[in-house]
C-alpha cells in the first residue's frame, strides 16, 4: 500500500472555521451548496478511479467561476491548506485521491462552453466540461475534439489537461498536449494566468507544455482552449486475427512500414479476446492468440484502398481470420468488444488493476511472454489490451479486493510489469499518469538528480507544496512525505 | 556577441564537465550548434561559446516504431536524408533558414528543437515540440538529465521535453533528441486560389482547413506566384497523401470552396518547390539590411494585423498557418518594432523579433513580456535549471 502523509493537526483542529471561511467565498447557488462538509456527503469524493484507495477530505469546495477558484486559492494559501483538484474523479492512478487535511477543489460546476470558433478551429471551455461534451457541441457541424480516453463520457477536460490524456486514436491525432492552444490557470497564490490563447506557439517558455500532464502539481486549470478538427469523410474498421503475439506484432510493423498510418491500431491478446467476446458477442475469433482492430479514414474509395492494402499485408502473416467492415454498423460491431473491455474483464473478476506502461512496439512479444510468466507465478489472471501503433500497453490484472493478500500481489505484479516496461526502453505510464499509484516507482525511470530537478520545478510554482501533494514524487523526494516520515 | 573562445566537446560527459566548470567559475556560455541562428533573438553576452557541432550522429532509428534519435549537433539534412531513405519525414517540416540568417552551414537538430521551429505542416500536424518524445540534456549545474524517452506516449513526470523545446538553450544544453516521425506522403498537390485581399484569402484557408480533406498547408502569398502567372494575393492549400487521394481531395476541395472554381492546380513537383520556399520564408524577399519578425495570432486576425503593419511601415508579408503566422520584413527600426509589438498585442497573439542587427535586438524586447506572476515563476524555473545563470544569458529576455 502507498503511504500518505500525516495530516496537519492544526488544520484538522480548525476544520469548522475553515469550512465557514470557504462558505463565505463560495456560497453556492441553484446547483447547490458551494462547500460540502458533512461526512456522509463527502463519501463520493473519498476516492476516484483507483478505488482501492480511500480518504475523505476536510471539505469539498465547488466553485462556479475562475474568480471563485482564485478566492479559494488565496484563502488556502494564506492558511496553509492543501488542495486536491478534481474533475469527474475518473483518474486510474489516484490523481484525485484526497488527504484528510486537504480540501477537494471540484471543478465540475464549471461546465460552460464559452466559445466555438469554426473559422479558427478552436473552442474555449471551462475545466468541468466533459471530453465528449466538446465533441457533442460541435459534431453537428462535422467537427470533433480528437483525444478520446475510454472515460470520455464522464472525464472532464481539466483532468485531461492535467493527465495529458490519450485514447485509441492518438496514433494519428496525438494526445491532449498536441490538441491544446491555451489555458487559464490559477496559481497557488490565487493569481490568474492566461497561457497561450487562440494562436499557435507562443514565444517564451512553453508553459502550456509544462502544465499539461503536470497532475495538478503546478496550478488549477479553470479554462481550456482546445483545437477542434473537421472529421474525415468516414471511417471503417477491420479485424485481423493471428496465431501468435509475435506474428501479430510483425503484421503491425509491416502495416506501419508500408506508409499507412491507421487512425487506430488496437491489439488484444487471447484472454482479452475471450473476455470481450463473452461480454459483447462481437464475433471475435476464439481460436486466435492475438487480434488487431485497424481503423482507417477517408472517402469510401479511400477506405477501400487503404483497407485493401492492409488486408493484403495481413494476408502475408498467415491470419486465422480477416474481417473488413463493409458498413459503419459492421465497424461498430468490430469495436463493440474492445470498447467494452473494462466491463468485460469486470464480469470475470470483480476487481482488477488497469496498468498503463508504454513499450517500444517491437518489444511487444517479449513483454507479453514475460507478463504471461508473471501471471503464472503470481497466480493472477491478466488480459492485455494494447494501443499497438503507439506502444501503450494496458494489462488488466484481476484480483479479489476482499482478500488483502490478493490485492498486495496484484500491486506487486503491476509494479513488476511497469519495471519491465522501463527496462525494455519504455515508461511507467503512457496516459493514466503517476498519481499515487506509480509514485514510488518513479525511481525506476528517473535518477535522484532528475527527480530533484522536477521537484525544484514543482517548488517554483508551489513553494509550500500545497497543490496535490503526496503524489508523483516518491517518498524520499517528496518534502510533504519526508516531514511526516 | 558570441564568445570568441569555442568549446566543442565530443561527448555528453564532456558537455557536462564544461558546463559544471563554467558554473563554478560563473562564466557564461553561448550555447549553439552550427551558430546559424546567432541573429535570432537577443545577443548573448558570453566570453565563451559551447558548440554542440561535434556531438553529432544518429543514435537510433526504428522506422517501424516511428522514432529516430540523434545527437544535438547532427546537421538536419543528415537526419532528413536518413528518413527519406526509409520513406519517412520530420512531421513539423522544420525550415532551413540558413539563407535567411546568412549562415553558410545547415541548422543542427538541437538548434531547431531549441528554437521550436516548424514549417507549414505545423497547422495540421503540430510543431517540433509536439514530436519531441525524449530529450537528454545538461542543466546549468552541469548535471546530465533526461525527460521522456523513445516511446510515442509518455506522461511519466513533468514534461521537460516541452519546457526545453523553444527555451533557446537557456534552461539546459540539449545533447540528444528523440523524435516521432511519420511516413512521407507519396504525392503532393496544391490548389492556388487568386483572392482579392487577405481577408478573403483567410476565408479560403479556413474553408480548406475546416474541410474533411486533410489540408496540410494553408498559406497566402501577397505578391502572388509569378512562376505560375498568378498575380497576388494567392491563397494556397496543400494536400499530401497517396497519389489517388491527392487528386481526389484536390478536386473535392476546389468544389467545396467558394471562389476556388477557377483555381490553378499545382502538380507534385511544383508543389514541392512552392512549399519548400514557403517553409524557408523565401517568398518574403527580406533584404539583408531588413529586420524579420514573426507574429502568431488567431488566423482570422491575420489580415487586420497585416493592415496595421502596412499602415505603420512598408511591410513585406507572408502568411502561413491558415493566416495566423505572419512573416514580416521591414526597416530595422524601433518604430517598426513597436508597431509589430502593438499589432500582436492588439490581436491577442505573440511575436518574435526573428532577425535584426544587433543594436535593435539589444534595445527592445524580442518576445512579449510576461505578466508579473508568470515572470516570477519563470525566474524561479531558470534558477532551478541554471542557478549560476551561465546558459545563454540574455538570449530571450534582458537580465535572464
Amino acid at each position: 500500500m502507498i503511504r500518505l502523509p500525516d495530516p496537519k493537526s492544526e488544520i484538522l483542529a480548525r476544520r469548522e472555521e475553515i469550512v465557514a471561511g470557504l462558505r463565505r467565498l463560495v456560497p453556492g447557488g441553484p446547483l447547490g451548496e458551494g462547500v460540502i462538509s458533512e461526512p456522509l456527503r463527502l463519501r463520493p469524493y473519498e476516492t476516484d478511479g483507483l478505488s482501492a484507495y480511500r480518504q475523505p477530505p476536510l471539505a469539498v469546495v465547488l466553485p462556479t467561476s475562475t474568480e471563485e477558484v482564485a478566492e479559494v486559492m488565496r484563502y488556502c494559501h494564506r492558511n496553509g491548506i492543501r488542495v486536491i483538484p478534481r474533475g469527474a474523479g475518473t483518474s486510474l492512478s489516484g490523481g484525485a485521491l484526497p488527504l484528510a487535511d486537504a480540501i477537494v477543489l471540484g471543478l465540475m460546476r464549471m461546465n460552460r462552453i464559452l466559445e466555438v470558433d469554426y473559422a479558427n478551429r478552436l473552442a474555449v471551455v471551462e475545466a468541468g466540461v466533459t471530453n465528449l461534451g466538446i465533441t457533442k457541441e460541435v459534431e453537428a457541424d462535422g467537427f470533433f475534439y480528437a483525444p478520446d480516453p475510454s472515460s470520455q463520457l464522464a472525464c472532464m477536460i481539466g483532468g485531461n489537461v492535467n493527465m495529458n490524456s490519450g485514447g485509441a486514436h492518438c496514433l494519428k491525432y496525438g494526445v491532449t498536449a498536441n490538441n491544446l492552444l491555451g489555458l487559464k490557470v490559477v496559481t497557488v497564490e490565487g493569481e490568474v494566468l492566461e497561457i497561450g490563447g487562440g494562436h499557435l506557439d507562443a514565444a517564451g517558455y512553453d508553459w502550456l507544455g509544462l502544465l499539461t500532464g503536470s497532475e495538478g502539481q503546478l496550478g488549477i486549470v479553470t479554462e481550456v482552449t482546445v483545437r477542434i478538427l473537421r472529421a474525415a469523410e468516414g471511417a471503417r474498421a477491420m479485424l485481423a486475427a493471428f496465431r501468435s503475439n509475435e506474428i501479430a506484432g510483425a503484421a503491425v510493423d509491416a502495416i506501419i512500414g508500408s506508409g499507412i498510418i491507421p487512425v487506430a491500431l488496437e491489439f488484444m491478446d487471447r484472454p482479452a479476446i475471450h473476455a470481450c467476446e463473452a461480454f459483447a458477442h462481437a464475433g471475435y475469433p476464439l481460436d486466435a492468440e492475438a487480434m488487431l482492430i485497424i481503423e482507417v479514414e477517408g472517402s469510401e474509395a479511400e477506405q477501400d484502398m487503404l483497407l485493401g492494402r492492409i488486408k493484403e499485408i495481413c494476408g502475408r502473416f498467415d491470419p486465422i481470420s480477416l474481417r473488413v467492415a463493409q458498413t459503419p454498423e459492421e465497424s461498430l460491431a468490430i469495436w463493440k468488444g474492445r470498447k467494452g473491455a473494462f466491463g468485460a474483464v469486470g464480469r470475470i473478476s470483480p476487481d482488477y488493476l488497469c496498468m498503463d506502461g508504454t513499450i517500444p512496439t517491437g518489444e511487444l512479444p517479449r513483454v507479453l511472454k514475460r507478463i504471461g510468466e508473471m501471471s503464472e507465478s503470481y497466480g493472477l489472471q491478466v488480459a492485455n489490451i494494447f494501443h499497438a501503433g503507439d506502444g501503450n500497453l494496458h494489462p488488466l490484472i484481476m484480483f479479489d479486493a476482499n482478500d488483502p493478500e490478493s490485492f498486495r500481489k496484484a500491486e506487486t505484479f503491476g509494479a513488476e510489469i511497469l519495471t519491465l516496461c522501463v527496462e525494455v526502453g519504455g515508461c511507467l505510464t503512457g496516459e493514466h499518469g503517476v498519481g499515487v499509484e506509480k509514485r514510488d516507482l518513479m525511481g525506476v525511470q528517473f535518477t535522484t538528480t532528475e527527480l530533484a530537478q522536477q521537484r525544484g520545478l514543482k517548488s517554483a510554482f508551489d513553494p509550500q507544496w500545497l497543490l496535490n501533494p503526496a503524489k508523483v514524487f516518491p517518498i524520499e523526494d517528496n518534502p510533504v512525505l519526508a516531514q511526516a516520515a | 556577441m558570441s564568445g570568441a573562445a569555442i568549446l566543442a566537446p565530443e561527448s555528453e560527459e564532456a558537455v557536462a564537465a564544461a558546463v559544471a566548470a563554467a558554473a563554478a567559475a560563473r562564466e557564461p556560455l553561448a550555447v549553439e550548434g552550427h551558430g546559424t541562428k546567432r541573429a535570432l533573438l537577443r545577443p548573448v553576452q558570453a566570453a565563451r561559446t559551447l558548440s554542440l557541432r561535434r556531438l553529432s550522429g544518429i543514435t537510433l532509428y526504428r522506422p517501424q516504431e516511428l522514432v529516430i534519435s540523434a545527437r544535438a549537433g547532427t546537421p538536419l539534412p543528415e537526419i532528413e536524408a536518413a528518413l527519406a531513405e526509409k520513406g519517412q519525414h520530420l512531421i513539423a517540416e522544420p525550415p532551413d533558414l540558413h539563407a535567411l540568417f546568412g549562415a553558410d552551414m545547415p541548422a543542427t537538430l538541437g538548434g531547431i528543437v531549441a528554437a521550436n521551429l516548424s514549417g507549414p505542416r505545423r497547422i495540421a500536424w503540430g510543431a517540433m515540440r509536439d514530436h519531441v518524445l525524449g530529450i537528454r540534456a545538461v542543466n546549468g549545474r552541469g548535471e546530465l538529465f533526461h525527460s521522456g524517452g523513445r516511446v510515442l506516449k509518455n506522461v511519466t513526470g513533468l514534461d521537460l521535453c516541452k519546457l526545453l523545446t523553444g527555451s533557446h538553450g537557456t534552461l539546459g544544453v540539449i545533447t540528444e533528441i528523440t523524435l516521432k516521425v511519420l511516413p512521407a506522403p507519396e504525392a503532393v498537390g496544391t490548389l492556388a486560389v487568386p483572392v482579392p485581399d487577405l481577408a478573403t484569402g483567410v476565408r479560403v484557408l479556413s474553408a480548406g482547413l475546416g474541410s474533411p480533406y486533410g489540408v496540410s498547408g494553408a498559406a497566402i502569398l501577397p505578391e502572388g506566384l509569378a512562376e505560375h502567372g498568378l498575380a497576388g494575393p494567392v491563397a494556397v492549400l496543400r494536400i499530401e497523401d497517396f497519389a489517388a487521394s491527392v487528386s481526389y481531395r484536390l478536386s473535392r476541395l476546389r468544389a467545396a470552396i467558394a471562389g476556388a472554381e477557377a483555381a490553378t492546380l499545382l502538380d507534385d513537383a511544383a508543389s514541392r518547390v512552392l512549399w519548400r520556399r514557403m517553409r524557408d520564408a523565401m517568398p518574403l524577399g527580406a533584404r539583408p539590411e531588413e529586420a524579420v519578425w514573426r507574429i502568431s495570432v488567431r488566423p482570422t486576425a491575420g489580415p487586420q494585423v497585416a493592415e496595421r503593419l502596412r499602415a505603420a511601415f512598408p511591410a513585406k508579408l507572408l502568411l502561413d498557418w491558415g493566416g495566423g503566422l505572419l512573416w514580416i520584413a521591414g526597416p530595422a527600426t524601433e518604430e517598426a518594432h513597436a508597431a509589430v509589438m502593438a499589432a500582436a498585442e492588439a490581436a491577442g497573439g505573440t511575436f518574435t523579433l526573428f532577425r535584426a542587427p544587433e543594436p535593435l535586438r539589444t534595445a527592445v524586447p524580442v518576445i512579449p513580456e510576461e505578466p508579473a506572476p508568470l515572470a516570477a515563476i519563470g525566474r524561479r524555473v531558470k534558477a532551478v535549471m541554471d542557478p549560476a545563470g551561465v546558459l545563454n544569458p540574455g538570449r530571450m529576455r534582458a537580465g535572464l
